[in-house]
């Protein structure tokens, strides 16, 4: 199994270095370049020339590329084209805001789905199961902007008509440097409902197949015919062996939940590193969204090793080798 | 001697034999499993059916049949924005006092144009490929599959934002943007069923008869991998549509003044979150994404369950 | 006897199955019989004969979509039918216990075997758990399992298939059940397994005075262990009785068709007739020195070796059985002479001439010639093909047929092998098992071949249907001059229809000549164990095998590849050690064309 563990992980160095490849390479196609966006299209040669070398634009590609990745790796993600400001000073609590939706959405969603997918699987075809697949299953299948709207809907404008005063802020801004975990709820309460929604679909539906799934084994039939109680069944026999699965839609959601925050963050107009991102695309700002977006897919290959390494380590076989 | 009974309550232990007529009755084997039932369409089916249909028409015909050119204002004389619903005017007015309705009758062809032809190049590519490296061998196979996956491993809209970063933004990149994305979890399906068909006995005998490559991709293998590939499209094609209106929400698909969904959502979301403006500039088109995609959604359902519901519907 | 000592009655039991759309197709049909206390009851039939469906309702239990319809299923004198999920659970695993087919799919692959075990006493609360785990030890020491102090401790797949089965008779019997029901518990197993395992079951089911309800479709299984039969066919009852009755004297036509499709067990003079006069001609198809396997070894051979210094030939018109137990390289050897595997070292030759070793550089004459004919039809013949396409596809490929000559030979073909011309516009799935099997052997007869490979093509058919395949192959050899390499591990089936038969063991030809010389002292050890394992169908038999020697040195253990030595050594009740360890065997011959490889002389091979 530890063999097949460090295979994963070299795969997955290998990916995240393939990855800043792909970045590195979409950005210098970019028509111009730093030099020339920076100083403008008036800039003399003679100027332009000083930038490309203090930029270290001269140089072959492969070498441009070593610097970057180097420097990304010690902390240093290069300085945005629009100021001289260091991109990793400016994304300090741009960076903090991101993590902490991310984080509340995963410690309320994640849970809340998990148990709400498990009473899915245990009671199949029932009202209750049907409802939720009806509702996960139609939510997947929607824009994230939609189901913000719909938030905004019933929590702001639905509740402000029936008890007057509105639930949540709908354009999330303020400090928020002092506020503790509940305050910290309050205060993103529409993003994290949203994000929450949005994950809740994947898991719910993935978590109740997952479970069915391994409901429908041979097995599970030989511990029904024991007269194993149901409980002890979905317990014991079945999310034992369901475990693997479930860790694996976690990790896949977690993953997700990096990238689907750009539209929410977009939407309810708080400064993230998303909506930062979005500016230096706006302003074709490619070295802010080269190092932007390598910190995303970066961490989005993480999560997706993590459930790999997940699925591995849940596997019977592998944990106990003959 | 006739020392059995042929009374089927017989007692322990006795010798029953079921009354038979003759010696020579033909015991047929059984069967398989009758020829599977044709698909059809169930009422929450017919339901995406119907709304699919209608987005499909308004796409095709929307700009024919809407009372005012997408850019057109409807009231000349007023040029207050966000009127509200009146007659001219059924949605009401958007940001720049445009006819929302008339606005989204003109976003539906381009929102699903470009969805569509973005899965239609995602398929061609992804299956030409995935099929290809089915047969292609374990090389060829390994070598694109590795890259793939260093591809797929990107958050779809991440990649998005970085390619039209670099090369800007227009109709045309946008499908091929859509495509090439797409065309990484396409390939990993279509090579996933041209394996499963690879191994089975029915291609080794074609092998082994010294049939060529040809015959073997276009008379053993595409007959069988067509129909789970095609009734994944649906599926694909919903995860395009959000991808090309999350971009145009994020002002990085289709570029104003030209309507699309997405980018009508962006728009009039400003007045939308100060509260007291209307609504529906916000909520009409944003309301028309999801029919339709939970419309594709209802008929994808139909077609998953007819298909066994082996359907990779995580991806 | 008194009605007390009825542990488990079927009273006009009716299931029937929902289809899709509401309606109910009755799959059992009133079925009454009734089982005592110590009795084995047999349920006997084919697929789609209802036995497993019946058996299961003494559990209470039908498998999703199916339904009880009427009737009733009375475990100790309480219908169990009607009954809620609540009040079975104190007769299931308590009263009445189940042995699944697989005991692999039936094994929680997360927990360990002990626990799975002694799950149902503990949780019933009728043992506590150092009761159980005592309880559970008894028992794998009597069904004899290795290690029986730690094996419990171990996770299913640290177990071999075998023993699994095994394990789960230790499951059932844990709790003490009155009635064990075992559904086709020895069927998945080797025959050297198989008859173990059945000695296990017969002792423990003795020894814990329960009642057991058997299933399976293995007349000759049952007969060692029944006392009873019931023969069921559509999910009716056509014939029950005690087993002597049922066995020696059976009325009912079908019952005797389903003892017509047991062939007799293997001995000499049994091999189908000589065909011709092929004497001294070059052989169709000649296997020299070959090596094969899979992967690229160190040194140019094949990194795992699975076939190892095979020589045999197959005369024009003759028909070779090739036998052995799984792991011993009998479909590899059919793969290596159709190419699709190239032997690593050695030859195979055609008409006396050297054939490229892989497939892909075989002339298209050479690949007409040797056709391979698959074990499962299922997955053989393409399910979006009409059978005239499949039939028609190599008659064009091969002899350039179109057009109205190339339907009228497929029709021709399809009567061949009994087939209606009609099938031509059907698809494989609307076919039944035994049809696609005659469909996929004409797609082979189609190709006019000299040498057919057929691989195991009864195994996967019910009984009366795959003796029937078997008669077609006898006449196809008869009407057109075929020679065939049939491959099968059951030695029954084999010695019905070969000439010769080759008996390969972990890759080596253990031994191999005519029919009846094989057949018959002297034998290689390994063929001697394989020939006592096969079940004879007759009562005692099994008491009988017991007594041999085989049996006592217990030697069903698994196949293994060596590279030194006789591979046979580890089971070989007459091994030498430091001989047949250390070298290879030599072979000995009588002249005749009959070779053993043994270290034992021949006259220490006799009787």
């Amino acid at each position: 199994m530890l063999s097949l563990i460090v295979q994963r992980l070299l795969i997955g160095v290998v990916t995240v270095f393939a990855v800043s490849l792909i970045i590195f390479i979409c950005t210098q196609w970019l028509p111009g370049d730093a030099a020339e966006i920076r100083l403008g299209q008036s800039a003399t040669e003679a100027n332009k020339a000083a930038l490309r070398a203090e930029l270290g634009l001269d140089k072959p590609l492969a070498v441009q590329y070593m610097n970057w990745a180097t420097n990304f790796l010690q902390g240093d993600l290069g300085k945005s084209l629009a100021g001289d400001r260091s991109i990793s000073e400016s994304i300090g609590d741009r960076y903090q805001s991101t993590v902490t939706v991310s984080v509340l959405t995963a410690a309320i969603g994640i849970p809340l789905s998990l148990f709400l997918g498990i009473m899915a699987a245990m009671f199949p075809s029932t009202l209750y199961d049907r409802i939720l697949t009806f509702v996960s299953v139609s939510l997947v299948a929607v824009p994230d902007f939609f189901t913000a709207t719909l938030m905004v809907l019933i929590f702001v404008f639905a509740w402000d008509a029936v008890f007057g005063f509105q639930l949540a802020n709908v354009v999330v801004i303020g400090n928020t440097q002092d506020m503790g975990v509940f305050e910290l709820v309050g205060h993103y309460a529409l993003p994290i409902a949203t994000l929450c929604f949005v994950i809740a679909s994947q898991v719910i539906r993935m978590t109740r197949a997952a479970v069915l799934n391994v409901m429908s084994s041979p097995y599970i039939e030989m511990a029904i015919l024991k007269g194993v109680p149901r409980k002890r069944i979905i317990l014991r026999h079945a999310l034992l062996n369901a475990i693997g699965p479930i860790v694996n839609v976690i990790a896949l959601n977690l993953a997700y939940l990096v990238s689907g925050v750009v539209v929410i963050e977009v939407y309810f107009a708080y400064n993230g590193l998303a909506t930062f991102m979005v500016q230096g695309v706006q302003q074709r700002d490619f070295i802010l969204v080269q190092s932007i977006g390598m910190l995303f897919c970066a961490t989005y290959v993480i999560l997706m090793l993590i459930a790999d390494i997940a699925s591995i380590v849940s596997n019977p076989r592998l944990r106990h080798p003959k | 001697m006739s020392d059995f009974t042929t009374d089927k309550k017989a007692g322990h232990g006795e010798h029953y034999v079921r009354p038979f007529e003759s010696e020579e009755i033909a015991f047929e084997e059984l069967q398989d499993a009758a020829p599977s039932a044709r698909f059809k369409l169930s009422v929450s089916g017919w339901i995406g059916a119907i709304i699919v249909s209608f987005w499909v028409f308004i796409g095709v015909f929307g700009p024919f049949l809407a009372p005012y050119h997408e850019n057109d204002l409807p009231f000349p004389d007023d040029y207050s924005e966000y009127q509200a619903p009146k007659e001219g005017a059924f949605l009401g007015t958007d940001v720049e006092d445009r006819d929302v309705m008339s606005r989204i009758m003109y976003g539906a062809g381009r929102t699903i144009g470009i969805a569509f032809a973005g899965t239609v190049l995602a398929y061609f590519l992804g299956v030409v490929l995935g099929i290809g490296a089915a047969v292609a061998g374990p090389w060829v196979d390994m070598i694109v599959s590795r890259i793939n996956d260093a591809f797929i491993s990107l958050p779809t809209i991440m990649l998005g934002l970085v390619v039209v970063t670099a090369v800007g933004s227009s109709i045309p990149v946008l499908i091929v943007t859509a495509g090439l994305i797409y065309m990484t979890i396409v390939y990993r399906l279509a090579r996933a069923i041209g394996m499963e068909i690879m191994v089975m006995d029915y291609v080794e005998a074609a092998k082994v008869r010294g049939e060529g490559i040809w015959w073997i991709v276009t008379k053993e293998i595409w007959p069988n991998a067509a129909m789970p590939l095609i009734s994944d499209f649906g599926l694909r094609l919903i995860y395009v549509i959000l991808f090309i209106s999350s971009l145009s929400f994020l002002g990085m698909g289709v570029q104003p003044p030209q309507a699309d969904w997405g980018l009508m959502v962006r728009e009039n979301l400003g007045a939308f979150q100060t509260y007291g403006a209307s609504l529906l500039p916000v909520v009409a088109p944003a309301l028309a994404i999801a029919t339709l995609t939970v419309g594709i959604n209802l008929i994808v359902d139909d077609i998953s369950a007819h298909a066994g519901g082996k359907l990779t519907k995580a991806m | 006897m008194s009605d007390e000592d009825i542990v488990f009655e079927v009273d006009d039991l009716r299931i029937h199955a929902i289809r899709d759309d509401g309606s109910e197709l009755p799959i059992v049909k009133g079925v009454d019989f009734q089982v005592k206390r110590g009795e084995v009851v047999a349920l006997i039939g084919e697929s789609g004969s209802g036995k497993t469906t019946i058996s299961l309702s003494a559990l209470g239990y039908c498998k999703p979509g199916l339904k009880f319809a009427g009737g009733a299923a009375r475990l100790l004198g309480q219908d169990v039918t009607g009954m809620t999920t609540e009040e079975l659970r104190p007769y299931r695993g308590e009263r009445v216990a189940y042995l699944a087919q697989s005991a692999a799919a039936t094994f929680n692959p997360s927990i360990k075997i002990n626990e799975q075990v002694t799950e149902a006493p503990v949780l019933h609360g009728t043992k506590t758990q150092e009761e159980a785990n005592k309880k559970a030890l008894a028992l794998y020491r009597a069904l004899e399992l290795p290690n029986p102090d730690t094996i419990g401790d171990r996770y299913p797949h640290q177990v071999s298939g075998g023993q699994l089965q095994r394990l789960m008779a230790a499951m059932a019997l844990c709790g003490d059940p009155d009635l064990l029901v075992l559904d086709e518990p020895t069927t998945a197993l080797d025959v050297t397994t198989q008859i173990e395992v059945l000695k296990a079951f017969k002792k423990v089911i003795k020894e814990e005075g329960a009642a057991a309800i058997y299933v399976t479709h293995d007349l000759a299984v049952v007969a060692q262990i029944a006392d009873y039969i019931v023969v069921l066919y559509h999910g009716e009852i056509q014939e029950k009785g005690p087993t002597d009755t049922i066995i020696n004297n059976p009325k009912h036509p079908y019952t005797k068709r389903l003892m017509a499709a047991v062939r007799p067990t293997p001995a000499a003079g049994q091999g189908d007739e000589d065909t011709g006069d092929h004497g001294r001609e070059v052989p169709a198809l000649e296997v020299r020195d070959v090596t094969a396997g899979y992967g690229k070894g160190p040194r140019g051979g094949p990194l795992v070796t699975i076939l190892r210094d095979i020589n045999l030939s197959i005369e024009r018109g003759s028909s070779v059985g090739i036998i052995g137990e799984s792991g011993c390289g009998k479909s590899t050897l059919a793969r290596v002479m159709s190419g699709l595997l190239p032997a690593a070292e050695g030859d195979v030759l055609l008409d006396g001439k050297s054939m490229r070793a892989s497939y892909r550089s075989r002339s298209r004459d050479n690949l007409r010639k040797v056709q391979f004919v698959y074990q499962m039809a299922d997955t053989a013949l393409n399910p979006r093909q009409r059978i005239g396409d499949i039939l028609g596809r190599p008659l064009e490929f091969y002899h350039g047929l179109r057009g109205k000559k190339k339907r009228e030979r497929v029709a021709e073909l399809l009567t061949l092998v009994d087939l209606r011309p009609e099938f031509a516009q059907r698809l494989p799935h609307e076919l039944s098992g035994g049809q696609k099997q005659r469909v996929n052997l004409a797609r082979a007869l189609a190709a006019e071949p000299e040498v057919m490979l057929c691989d195991e093509v009864t195994s996967a058919l019910d009984s009366i249907v795959g003796a029937n395949v078997i008669e077609l192959l006898k006449r196809l050899r008869r009407e057109t001059g075929v020679s065939f390499v049939f491959i099968s591990h059951d030695l029954s089936t084999v010695a019905s229809f070969a000439d010769e038969i080759v008996v390969l063991y972990a890759g080596r030809v253990a031994e191999k000549g005519p029919t009846d010389q094989v057949l018959s002292p002297p034998y290689h050890p390994y063929t001697r164990l394989l020939i006592s394992s096969v079940p004879e169908m007759r009562v005692g038999w099994l008491e009988e095998s017991m007594q041999t020697r085989e049996a006592l040195a217990g030697i069903a253990r698994g196949v293994k590849i060596t590279d030194i030595g006789c591979p046979f050594f580890e089971r070989c009740p007459l091994a030498i050690e430091g001989t047949c360890d250390k070298v290879d065997p030599p072979s000995r011959k009588d002249g005749s064309g009959h070779v053993i490889e043994c270290h034992r002389e021949i006259s220490e091979l006799g009787g």
